[in-house]
Parts: C-alpha cells; structure tokens; sequence
C-alpha cells in the first residue's frame, strides 16, 4: 500500500486573467491575493485563494448574519467552528453532530453525489472522536412529473443507502418532498450523529512545532477537483459537463477510516485530527495551522496519488473522498502506522508543523507554493450583502378557501399525494436497525437511538417547510425549529440543540439575500425561545438554474435526550375506547398550507404564525404528560393538520377512530369552518391518546394550555366529521400507494 | 458455552450478534469483558483463535463485498480455519453476509443472488420455522412464524431444483418467508428466493445461514424477541 505514484514534475502555467475568471475570483478578490503575496500567484497558488475563498469554505455572503445565532448553554462543549457540534448528554458522554448539503454533486451524478455526501458527514463526526450512531438526511426533487425527478429520487435513494448500509450506520430518519421550486437544483442533506466520551473530544487545532503530519485513508486521485467551487456557482444547461467534479465514495474504506480512527483515538497518539472534504489537503492542512496559530510545511511528493503524472494543483485540490489527516506525538508515530496498517489503509508521513505562518508547499525539495496562513485567511472575504425584506403576503381567511364535498375523499387525496404519502419505499433501502439500538424506527416524529448499554436514548428529526419559508422567510425559519423541537417532544425527549443546513439561492441578488437573512432572524429568535442552541451547521448558496432559485430551505436536524426508554411513545393509537386530546389553539389556518396548495392548486396566503411562548408551553406540557405515562400515543401537527394526522395514527396503530363535530363542542373551535378545523396547519399542536382524559384535561387548564377531546380510537375506519366513514384499509393503500407506484415498483 | 464471533474488516453487526448471544448466555452484558463468558472477537487475519463451541459469521459486508457478496471473505485465514473447524463438526451460524459466506465457501449448498427487486430491503419479515429438530431451533415449535428483520441486497436464495429436492428430503430446509400466519406466499417473499427459502442447513444440520437478523428483535426495547429463542437454544444445546 506504501508506493506512491510518481507526481508530475512540470511548473504549473501563467496565471492570465481569464484563469483568474475561471476559478471564481473577483477582481477585488484577485487584487487582494497580489496584495497578500506580494506578487502573482502562480497557478497553484491561485487554485487554493479560489476554493479557500469559494462560498462553500468561507461563508462570505452568509457569515455576518451566522453570527447572530445563540451558540451557546451550559450544554455545549463546541459550537460552531468545529467540524461538528458537541453537547454534553450526561453521564460522561458527549453527542456530536451536524448536517451538510451535496446538493449541486447529487443533481449531476446522484448516486455518487449522496453517498459522498453521507461519506463526508460521517467524517465530520468521528473526525472529533465520536463512533456514529444514526444517519439522518432530508431530500428535496422538483415535480413529480419533471423528467428528471424519477431518476434524481432513484439515485439519491440508492447512493444514501449504499454507503451508510455498508458502514454500518443506520440511517433512522428524515425527510423527502416534491416541489417544481427544485426541478433544476435538488437538495441532498445529510446528518450524522456520533457518541463520544466527554473528555475525549478530538480537534483540529495543530500543536508542536515540527511535529509529523500524517496523511492517512485512500489514495488522492483527480476526483472531485474544484468541487468547493462547483457549489459556489449557479447551473445553466452544460452543467451536466460538471461530471468529472463529482466525487466517487467508498463506503468500505470509510468503514476502515471509522474504526482505525477509533481505535487511534484510544490512545494518545493523536495531536489534532481533521478530515479532508470541501477543498480537500488545502482546505484541512490550511485549517490545522490556522488554529494552531502556526505553519505547515508538505512534501507532496510523499502524498500518496491513486495515478501517475498528478500536479501539485490535483493533489492539493482534489476531492478524493476517505482521506484523514493528523497530527501526531512523534514518539508514538509507530504506534499509529501499525493501527492503520492493521486496517489495510495508507499511511504516509506528509509533512510537518512550522513556525513561519505559512503554507509551503514543495515537490522533491523544491518550493511550488508558498502562501501566509493567517493573512489569507483573516483576508477571507466577508460580504454585508444588499438584501430586501419578502413582502409578507396578506392573511387568507379560511372563509375565502372552497371547502371540500367531503372531508373523507379530500383527507384520502392528501394522504396519497407525493408531499404526505408514506415514504417506507425510501426508508426500506436504508438499514435502519444495524448496530441494534433503534428503538424508534423510522416513520414517527422522530427516531429513537439507544445510548449503547444503557436505558437511555437520543431523539432525532430533521425538518423545514419551505411553503413557509417562501410565504415569510422568518415565520418560516421559527417554524422549522419550532416543528423539529415539537417532534423531539413528541416522543418524550428533551431538545438539547439544532445543526441548520441553509439551502438558498444566489445571494447575490437582494430578494434571495432577504430569505436568508429572514430566516436566520426566525432561526436565532426560535432557538433562543425554545433553549436549543445552533452547534453547527452549512450553508448552500447558489442553488439556482438559468437565473431561477429554489424555494428558500433552512433545514432544521435536532437531538433530544431521552433520559428512560420506558417512558416514551409513537404515534399509533394502542387501544379503542381511548379518548383522543387536540392540544394546542386551532384558529384553521390555511394560507401556505397542503390543503390549499395540493388539493386547489393555490400557493398563497401568510404562512401560520409562530408562538414561540405558545409552543413551550404546550410542549412541556406534553412532554411531561408523556414522561409521566399518562399518554398512549402522541403526534405532532404539522403539513395537512389534523386530519393528517389522525389518519397517520390511525394507520400507524391499526385501529380507527371516530371524530366529532367540533360544532357540538365550542371549546374545539366552534367558529373555525369544519375543513379550516380539519387542514389548516395551526402550530404549536399535538394530538394524544389516553385512557383518563378527564385528569389529562385537567392538568392542561392548570398549564393554561388549550385541550379538548376531539373523539374516541375504535374500529377499522376513519370518520371525521363532513365525510363517509373511510376504512383503514383504503387509507392505506392511498398512503402506501403513491411512492411505489411512482418509482415504477 | 463457548463462543466466536469472526470479525472482518466490513463486518458491521458482530457487536449485535455478541450483544444477543451475551444476553442468552445470562452473563452481565459487559462486552468488553470475554472473560465473563461473552463471545470472543476473532479478527479475519487470525487463523489460530481458542477452542470454541460455536462460530458465529456476523453481517455486514466483509471486505466490501464489492465483487460477490462473500466472496473475498471465503478466502481469508480466519475462514480457512472456519471451514476446516466446520467440517470437524463445530457449530457454525452464519446470517446475512455470514450465510453468503457459508455458500461463497461451499459448506452449504446453493448461492445469494441480487433481490428479485434489485433494492436493498430492510424490514420486519416473518419467517416459517421448518423443523424444531436442530441446534438452533430447538426452542421454536415446527411451524411456528417469527417476525424477524431483514436488511440485504443479495438475499435472493437459489439452488439447483435437484439440489433444492435433495435438500428438501433431508430437511436442510430451516426457514421459509411466510404470512403472519405462517402461509408460505408469493407475497411473503420479499427478495425472490426459490421456494420461499430464508435459511438452510448443511446436511449433518450442524451449519446453519440465514438471511433474516435473529439478533435484531432479540431484545424487547427493540420491538421484538422472536430471534433471542435461537440464541437461548443454542446456549443450552451448547452449555
């Protein structure tokens, strides 16, 4: 495994100015960099301003308004900065996790491009010593009907599964939707969430002058080059010529990576560790003696290349995937080599820690690049983009939306509609139980991990509604973290933080800058309301084709603590004769909602509002009720209201229900329209089951928080008020049948 | 009892299956602890591991398994000495990626072909008990469905339809994908495998492969115990 091929000893081109055009620089940009070097660059050199400075790696449009998001609580060990977020979970234990985009990858080659994405997320996460213990993602493709949308879910499926099945990670929840916002730019991103113990987190920050760099992992090959700058750009109709930027995974050598890492990580071998994703060697080495505060010297000779003939422009740009690199104690460098050797995986010394603040780079002891560290990275450009507040369109009174014939045939349309039908065609190619501590399979609120030999477990969801987003980026932004806070809650668990995974259009133009700084503002109003702090996170810009952005998507992964297996529960109704509780205000909200846009083709209206006061109210309320065991089954209400979800208990449990007129019963919302009761998407809602309603009811009132019973679980049809009694039976096919049917299955 | 869990490189559910067999065997369920009766981990260079009672081949995907699922694994030192233990008569329980072994390695007849479907299936399937007659079923009644979870991309059993006669009269058949009820249907088979055939055994019943995870509904947090009954017997067979 040691040979390495033979680099290409040519020097590296005249930078003119249509080079500089081509790698993305401004001309302020590529000012700057003469400025910095005190001269031109060469070609080298100026692939590594490019991808340093691409958006991807710098956040330069994004970064001014990331700042304003609470990152902090007692609970968190590292928030962003690091290649992941670290909270402290109790009992010496640490979880680790963050969501990342591979979104402009997964459009031109989907397969390759979700399994590297799952690749890279996954090493962000052992990177900081943690052993992954669940996979998440959220999924976004244009219209149905779009051509490309059939092979796009195809790929993206298949790729998901096939790495994280092989590394052995199981993937136990997420999200897929449909909207024609995505037909040119589909979003792909991944979340991964680890275990560590406390006192043995794992950083990137360099220390040690002279001390050994060690590229350990797969050979470097010419995949993946300027793959940084790919996602810093808009598509056109030749981006399909982007191919070759697409990174080829490996999941079986990432599993190696894991466990060897692991297994290194054990001892005190290891000074500071960081993988090599976006921008690949420049990128990480770059980062090490940022933070290090000190320099870095390669020889790239020694970096072992899967071909002959690379350029030191390749290596130190490539985007090969499951590639780590190290620092390590000198003493123990033995030690190392033999772990790494024991898994079949290359281990080469590549360099070393200086004092000079610089990057030199040489080839067989000649200098190809030498650039300072801290002034190209402080000198990372950081824009206050021009942006325009959305105009927030007005409220839609549900007077103004038709209502349907019949609430049974209007709930069985929505049930089987691409946006609300069950995804088990997506989640059954993934492997979901391997490692066995799930405990909440997918399908529910949010998925249940076992804290390996314990009776505890970590809640996790990820979510967004970009109807909302797009309505009123910052009711939007609140609303996301609102719903991931309410899932977590929904099982029983106490939310802890949030990873957000911001995917927008170009910032460059105003109105799209508006949804991203709308958003955050929602994002950093809600998280500090609900006491979740942002411990890390990505931003995707630039998801545009021919001029046209995607609806504006801030993904929202949470994790929560469940402190006793015991005491949780799902969303399938356990017994008849139970009563079933609406908790929480319903004033039939339907601007922005399913119901308006699926079943009547009509996109507007103000997206609902959030009541951050209203929603922690009602959650501790539930999540106490759940901890107490005073709760059968419990549902979050979120797209589709209540009829949606009931239907998704009903199915989920196998047993019906019997809804009343909420006429009969002024507390339920007497003056809302019966279809406004039934499908607006009112917020801050649950529904639960239970055998004692009466004390259930009582405790509500003593929590100020609205509750009333809606109707009683039994039998094997559905019947909501306005409708047919609609058996479970064809409920099911309707919500069982679309995806399948659709793939061609 | 005595236990070996062969652990390669790809291998993703050897602590599952140590975890399962632990908790069968009523010792703590401290896994990092061998001498406590836990099973031992024998890494795939290792030809030379203890004298043990039973060889577990756990899932996951060996080397890979980038060529035939099992392939590579069939030719590693650790299973080299498998084989040689297997033909000796020790107890070999191969699942998942372990029975693709046990076929890539010729102990048990037949091979793994891609599900009929061509996707990766992970989910609850119910599995009819063939025979109460063996080792590993001892605990089960004939007949009997369990509800156990696959999760394969090659889990498409076939054999030749002389073979799959012969083995049918000797009762190498050990499990069969059917109804909740036990009905064994078209319907019930959820990657095209010949006759319904979830696992087999070798002619002397001392080798058994199996697709489904017994070690996944082992455990009631999990949702399920029809899988510990396998690991119960095999501990008391074996003790």
């Amino acid at each position: 495994m040691s040979e390495t091929a033979r680099p290409n000893l040519e020097r590296s081109g005249e930078v003119t100015p249509e080079i500089v055009a081509e790698h993305g620089l401004s001309e302020d940009e590529y000012g700057q960099v003469i400025e910095i070097l005190g001269r031109e660059p060469n070609l080298l050199e100026l692939g590594i301003f490019s991808v340093m400075w691409s958006e991807h790696c710098s956040y330069k449009s994004s970064k001014v308004w990331l700042k304003t998001l609470p990152t902090k609580a007692p609970h968190v060990i590292h928030g962003p900065g690091e290649n992941a977020g670290v909270i402290d979970i109790g009992e010496g234990l640490a979880a680790i996790f963050k969501m990342e985009s591979h979104n402009h990858p997964s459009f031109i080659e989907p397969y390759q491009g979700a399994a590297t994405g799952v690749g890279g997320i996954l090493r962000d996460v052992f990177t900081m010593g943690a052993r992954p213990v669940a996979n998440l993602n959220s999924l976004r493709f244009g219209d149905p009907d779009h051509p490309k949308t059939r092979h796009l879910v195809s790929g993206v499926v298949a790729g998901v599964g096939g790495y994280g099945n092989c590394v052995g990670v199981p993937t136990v929840g997420g999200e897929v939707d449909f909207d024609p916002g995505y037909n040119g730019n589909i979003l792909v991103n991944a979340m991964t969430v680890g275990i560590a113990p406390k006192d043995r987190i794992f950083t990137s920050e360099a220390s040690g002058i002279g001390k050994p760099i060690v590229y350990v992992g797969s050979k470097t090959g010419r995949d993946g080059i300027h793959g940084a700058t790919m996602a810093s750009a808009e598509f056109d109709d030749e981006s399909a010529e982007k191919r070759p930027t697409v990174q080829v995974g490996d999941p079986f050598t990432e599993k190696l990576l894991i466990e060897a890492c692991l297994e290194l990580m054990a001892t005190d071998a290891i000074v500071a560790i960081q993988d090599l994703g976006a921008a690949g060697l420049t990128c990480s080495s770059f980062e090490m003696a940022s933070k290090g505060g000190l320099g870095v010297e390669l020889d790239l000779e020694t970096v072992p290349c899967r071909e002959d003939g690379m350029t030191p422009y390749e290596m130190m740009l490539s985007e090969s995937q499951e590639r780590m690199l190290m620092v390590i104690e000198p003493a123990k460098e033995g030690l190392a080599r033999a772990v790494f050797e024991k898994w079949d995986l290359d281990f080469a010394v590549i360099g070393r820690l200086t004092d000079s603040g610089r990057m030199v780079l040489k080839l067989n002891g000649a200098v190809v690049g030498d650039l300072p560290i801290d002034p190209l990275a402080e000198a990372s450009p950081e824009y206050q983009r021009p942006w325009t507040p959305a105009p927030r369109p007005d409220d839609l009174a549900p007077e103004n939306v038709p209502a349907p014939e019949d609430t049974g045939r209007a709930l069985l349309g929505l049930i089987g509609s691409p946006d609300l039908c069950s995804r088990r065609w997506v989640w059954e190619q993934y492997d979901h139980m391997v490692m066995a501590d799930t405990v909440g399979r997918p399908g529910g609120d949010a998925a249940l991990v076992r804290i390996h030999d314990s009776e505890r477990a970590l809640a996790m969801t990820a979510d967004c509604t970009p109807r909302y987003c797009q309505a009123d980026p910052e009711a939007g932004g609140a609303q996301a973290v609102a719903e991931a806070w309410r899932n977590l809650t929904a099982v029983g668990a106490q939310p802890l933080a949030v990873t957000d995974n911001l995917n927008f259009g170009n910032p460059e133009r105003p109105e799209i800058m508006g949804q991203l700084v709308g958003c955050i503002q929602g994002i950093g109003a809600a998280c500090e309301a609900l006491g979740t702090p942002v411990v890390s996170g990505n931003v995707s810009l630039y998801n545009e084709t021919n001029g046209k952005g995607i609806p504006p998507t801030p993904v929202i992964g949470a994790v929560g603590l469940i402190d006793d297996i015991a005491r949780t529960t799902d969303t399938a109704f356990k017994a008849a004769g139970e009563a079933i509780v609406l908790i929480g205000e319903t004033r039939g909200h339907l601007g922005a909602s399913i119901y308006l846009r699926d079943a009547l083709g009509r996109r507007e209206g103000a997206a609902p509002p959030v009541d951050l006061a209203a929603e922690k109210r009602n959650g501790d309320l539930v999540r106490g009720l759940i901890r107490d065991r005073r709760v059968s089954a419990c549902h979050d209400l979120a797209d589709g209201g209540l009829a949606v979800a009931l239907a998704e208990m009903a199915l989920a449990g196998d047993l019906g229900a019997t809804i009343e007129n909420p006429a009969s019963a002024p507390e339920n919302g007497a003056e809302t329209p019966l279809h406004a009761w039934l499908f607006g998407e009112d917020q801050a809602r649950y529904l639960i089951t239970t055998a004692e309603p009466a004390r259930l009811l009582d405790a509500a009132r003593t929590a100020g928080v609205p509750a009333a019973q809606i109707g009683v679980t039994g039998g094997a049809s559905l019947t909501l008020p306005g409708g047919a009694p609609i058996s479970l039976g064809e409920l099911r096919a309707a919500h069982e049948g679309w995806l399948p049917r659709y793939m061609g299955d | 009892m005595k236990a070996a869990v062969v652990v390669f490189p790809g291998s993703n559910c050897d602590r599952d299956v140590q975890v399962a067999l632990t908790r069968s065997m009523g010792a703590a369920s401290d896994t990092k602890a061998p001498s406590n009766g836990a099973p031992i981990m024998v890494w795939h260079k290792d030809a030379d591991f203890d004298k043990v009672d039973l060889i577990v081949l756990p899932g996951g995907f060996s080397y890979g398994d980038y060529l035939r699922c099992g392939a590579m694994a069939a030719h590693s030192p650790a299973m080299r000495e498998v084989v040689r233990r297997a033909k000796a008569g020790v107890p070999v329980l191969g699942i998942c990626n372990g029975f693709q072994m046990l076929t890539e390695t010729g102990l048990l007849p037949g091979a793994l072909l891609r599900n009929a479907r061509l996707k990766f299936v992970c989910r609850d399937v119910h599995i009819r008990v063939e025979t109460s007659q063996t080792l590993f079923t001892s605990r089960y009644q004939a007949g009997a469905a369990l509800r156990v979870p696959i999760a394969h991309h090659d889990g498409n059993y076939t054999a030749g339809a002389d073979q799959l006669e012969r083995m049918e009269a000797r009762g190498q058949i050990a499990f069969r994908y059917c109804e909740a009820d036990g009905a064994v249907t078209e319907a019930a088979n959820p990657n095209g495998a010949t006759r319904n055939v979830a696992g087999v055994y070798n002619e002397a019943k001392t080798v058994l492969g199996m697709m489904p995870h017994p070690e996944r509904l082992a455990d009631p947090a999990l949702g399920g115990i029809d899988g510990r009954p396998l690991f119960d017997g095999l501990v008391e067979a074996l003790s």
